[in-house]
């Protein structure tokens, strides 16, 4: 197994790593660097080819010596923002200007929610825009400042934790989840696992203690732990700050699940948009290795285990644990059929256990804490606590931590939110709920979430939102099934229209039959999830469209008519009477 | 419900007739049809207009110019039910190839720069129904009732849907019929 760690414990060999620096040196892919690389790496050319379409951070044509993504969340985005910088730029978006030096153009969250509007700038995460700001980056751009020089403090990313729970506010010493593990042994350790209850944090919530047992048992010639650091949902963003304060409890978690299931190689993908942790995870990774906690006789016991990162470039499909292994074999991120699940057949079809950055936390903390320690909080069914990532609309975004069975009126307390019309729970894929359901509570039992907290207070738009939400899913679908690929991009045009004014009932009957087709059909969560904001609006808040529905016409045609002959006039310069439709 | 024969009128918009030669593929049961239907406006029987009061129309074709839009409206109008009828009207099918281009460049190639061509000029006749900009399927302009899916779909079809409507069922096509492979 060839390292994806170069020497100095930077990104290497892997494709998606070559690809990063290929587009940082000359802002595209060029083709003869598309030949160079499959050359190098032993890959066919066709598969560098489809990489390098595949995720968004690649470009075929030059990108803007400075390249600005702004963000489209709409707890983190701010795309008027983005408009008035072009237009004080003048930048088309999505274009590259004339003189090659800037480009600019929206991107999916960048998982700033706390404190955004927020932009990605040559890869380098910029928090916390103004309209100042603003002025000031465009002048450092016509100015030529690389971007390196540009004062550090625009760049700063803070933690924003305003509560602790069970696992934020329980002091880790680093090295004593794996030592307790060592000294159990793999089967009282996933024991213990097992019994604390503990259950995914990606989102769908399988026991992890299951999940690692059906590893462990699973034959193959060498088996692999995999953190999914992909956090892409939008809204979300309580992994980051378990990356950048809590890594040694992360990696821990990673070292004692490759304790159990028998594996000596783990990596953690993380989300091209957060690049920016990359240099302190590798020093983290060091001091690891220093204390004897990584590499070779691990605390001077038989065991062997390695960390590596793969860092992502831009594909929120990728945190689909199937596409994610894809992604790591160097290929495009297409779901793959399961079963078989990654924990027979994972990375390089051996046996994979792939938990979300908060599962594994949770894991090393067990390990000193214990099981029951673990279980004696939350609700029945779901054990421990949550860590959300709350925004939008409230006094104070930030990181929540609440045991599970908390309801969402207390967490809308807490955050200081008000006159609040909607509350998207668990990020777009989860679901939308109306002021009457804020006593509901999180959980597996009634609310499921991976994290995402997105509040909506009265005077916003939320048709608006929906409509967000479903250009991200059209946006992000991977293209491989037709359900989803077509089905997306249909329910997004359904939205523009109903938006502009020209829907009519038949177009919400269409939606909702497209949307519940979507939902059957796709083969991923993706797809399968896509339609919830629009079905969960269209039952919650149905005057949100009812009151822009056209009700004196049946049906109103999908484009503007007259309009779509206007090239054609041009063209032949006509326009008399039967040059035009009414 | 009185007992007159049941209205059908087709057009070929964008499309290459096939679906049409399709539809009389229908051979010799076009016989036992005719018993039940009579047609109005059709290529079959150049009728130039719609019967105000038509039960069915069949659409083959998309939406590429002008004319097409006239016709389509035409037939929303004076049909109860509107079929669109094979890959063009559907999705746009052949003619929406097109649409990787702008029709400046599909004018320039086919009048301008092709070659072969004699006296270049782009036609601009008043005769000549103006080109929409993209080729578009039916659904997107008017309310389409169902689809008869298939590049062109065949006879059997064609045949299963009137049979259907005539007798008063919601039209479904068998598998059989649907599986092109
Ligand atoms: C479209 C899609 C995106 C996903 N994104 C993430 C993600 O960013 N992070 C994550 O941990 N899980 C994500 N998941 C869930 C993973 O597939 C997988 O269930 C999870 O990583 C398992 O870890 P857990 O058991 O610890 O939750 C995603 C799933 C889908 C369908
Ligand atoms: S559901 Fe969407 S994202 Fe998933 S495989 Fe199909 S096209 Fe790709
Ligand atoms: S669907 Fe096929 S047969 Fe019918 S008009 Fe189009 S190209 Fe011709």
């Amino acid at each position: 197994m060839e390292s994806h760690n170069g020497p100095t414990g930077q990104t290497g060999a892997h494709l998606l790593h070559r690809l990063f620096e290929v587009q940082q040196q000359y802002m595209h892919i060029p083709k003869q660097s598309i030949l160079e690389l499959a050359g190098e790496l032993r890959l066919p050319v066709s598969q560098v080819e489809s990489v390098v379409d595949f995720y968004s951070f690649f470009h075929r044509t030059p990108r803007g010596r400075f390249d600005l993504l702004f963000s489209n969340c709409t707890s983190c985005g701010d795309t008027a923002m983005m408009r008035s910088l072009c237009k004080r730029l003048n930048v088309t978006p999505g274009e590259t200007r004339a003189d090659g030096l800037v480009s600019i153009n929206e991107t999916s969250c960048i998982g700033m929610c706390d404190q955004g509007p927020a932009l990605l700038v040559n890869s380098r995460t910029l928090t916390g825009l103004t309209a100042i700001r603003l002025e000031q980056i465009a002048a450092q751009i016509e100015a030529g400042v690389p971007v390196p020089e540009w004062p550090v403090e625009w760049f700063r990313v803070q933690d924003n934790v305003r509560k602790n729970g069970l696992l934020l506010g329980t002091a880790f010493e680093t090295g004593s989840g794996l030592r307790a593990a060592l000294e159990k042994g793999p089967e009282a350790m996933l024991a213990e696992v097992t019994q604390s209850g503990l259950r995914g944090r990606g989102g769908a919530g399988f026991s992890t203690g299951m999940k690692w047992k059906f590893c462990r048992e699973a034959k193959g010639d060498a088996h692999y732990v995999v953190c999914n650091a992909d956090e892409g949902e939008p809204g979300t963003f309580k992994d980051r700050i378990l990356l950048s304060s809590h890594a040694h409890a992360v990696f821990e978690g990673m070292s004692i699940c490759g304790h159990i299931i028998g594996a000596s190689k783990g990596y953690l993908y993380l989300r091209g948009e957060y690049r920016y942790l990359l240099n302190d995870l590798h020093a983290v990774l060091k001091r690891r290795h220093k204390a004897r906690l990584l590499g070779k006789h691990i605390l001077g016991q038989a065991f062997d285990f390695d960390i590596e990162i793969i860092v992502g470039a831009g594909a929120y499909i990728c945190g689909e644990e199937s596409a994610l292994i894809e992604s790591m074999e160097q290929k495009r991120g297409i779901p793959r059929v399961r079963p078989p699940f990654p924990v027979t057949k994972g990375y390089l079809d051996q046996p994979t256990v792939v938990n979300n950055v908060e599962t594994l936390a949770a894991a090393a903390l067990i390990a000193v804490h214990g099981g029951a320690w673990f279980s004696g909080h939350g609700s029945e069914k779901s054990a421990g606590s949550k860590v959300l990532s709350i925004s939008g609309d409230c006094t104070t975004p930030g990181v929540y931590e609440y045991p599970f069975g908390v309801s969402i009126q207390r967490i809308l307390d807490d955050c200081g939110a008000e006159d609040v019309q909607a509350v998207q729970v668990g990020g777009p894929s989860g679901t939308l709920i109306a002021p009457d359901e804020f006593e509901r509570k999180l959980g597996f039992e009634d609310l499921a979430t991976g994290g995402s907290f997105m509040i909506y207070s009265k005077d916003r738009d939320l048709l608006k939102v929906i409509s967000n939400f479903t250009h991200f899913f059209a946006h992000e679908s991977c293209g491989f099934c037709t359900p989803c690929r077509v089905g997306t991009t249909l329910l997004k045009n359904g939205l523009d229209k109903i938006a502009s004014g020209h829907g009519t009932k038949s177009d919400v009957d269409e939606m909702y039959r497209m949307a519940t087709m979507v939902k059957r059909r796709s083969h991923c969560g993706l797809g399968q999830t896509a339609p919830n904001p629009l079905l969960d609006a269209l039952k919650r808040f149905p005057e949100v469209f009812e009151q822009r529905l056209v009700h004196d016409s049946e049906f109103e045609p999908h484009f503007d008519l007259d309009a779509a002959l206007e090239e054609a006039r041009q063209i032949s310069h006509r326009d008399d009477a039967e040059a035009h439709l009414a | 419900m009185s007992t007159r024969k049941i209205r059908v009128a087709t057009t070929s918009l964008a499309g290459c007739f096939g679906c049409h030669m399709s539809f009389l593929d229908i051979d010799e049961r076009i016989v036992g049809l005719i018993e039940h239907v009579e047609f109005s406006r059709s290529p079959i029987n150049d009728i130039k207009h719609c019967h105000p009061d038509c039960d069915i129309g069949l659409i083959e074709g998309g939406l590429c110019n002008a004319e097409n839009v006239h016709v389509l409206k035409e037939f929303r109008e004076s049909c109860k039910i509107i079929i669109a009828v094979g890959a063009c009207a559907i999705n746009g099918g052949v003619p929406a190839m097109r649409n990787h281009f702008t029709l400046k460049e599909c004018l320039e190639e086919a009048y301008l720069d092709g070659i072969g061509v004699e006296n270049p000029m782009i036609p601009n006749d008043v005769e000549l129904p103006l080109l929409l900009s993209k080729v578009h399927p039916i659904h997107e302009v008017v309310h389409v009732d169902y689809y008869l899916p298939g590049c062109p779909p065949p006879a059997d079809a064609f045949m299963k849907v009137l049979t259907d409507l005539l007798e008063g069922k919601e039209p479904s096509l068998p598998k059989e019929i649907l599986h092109f492979d």
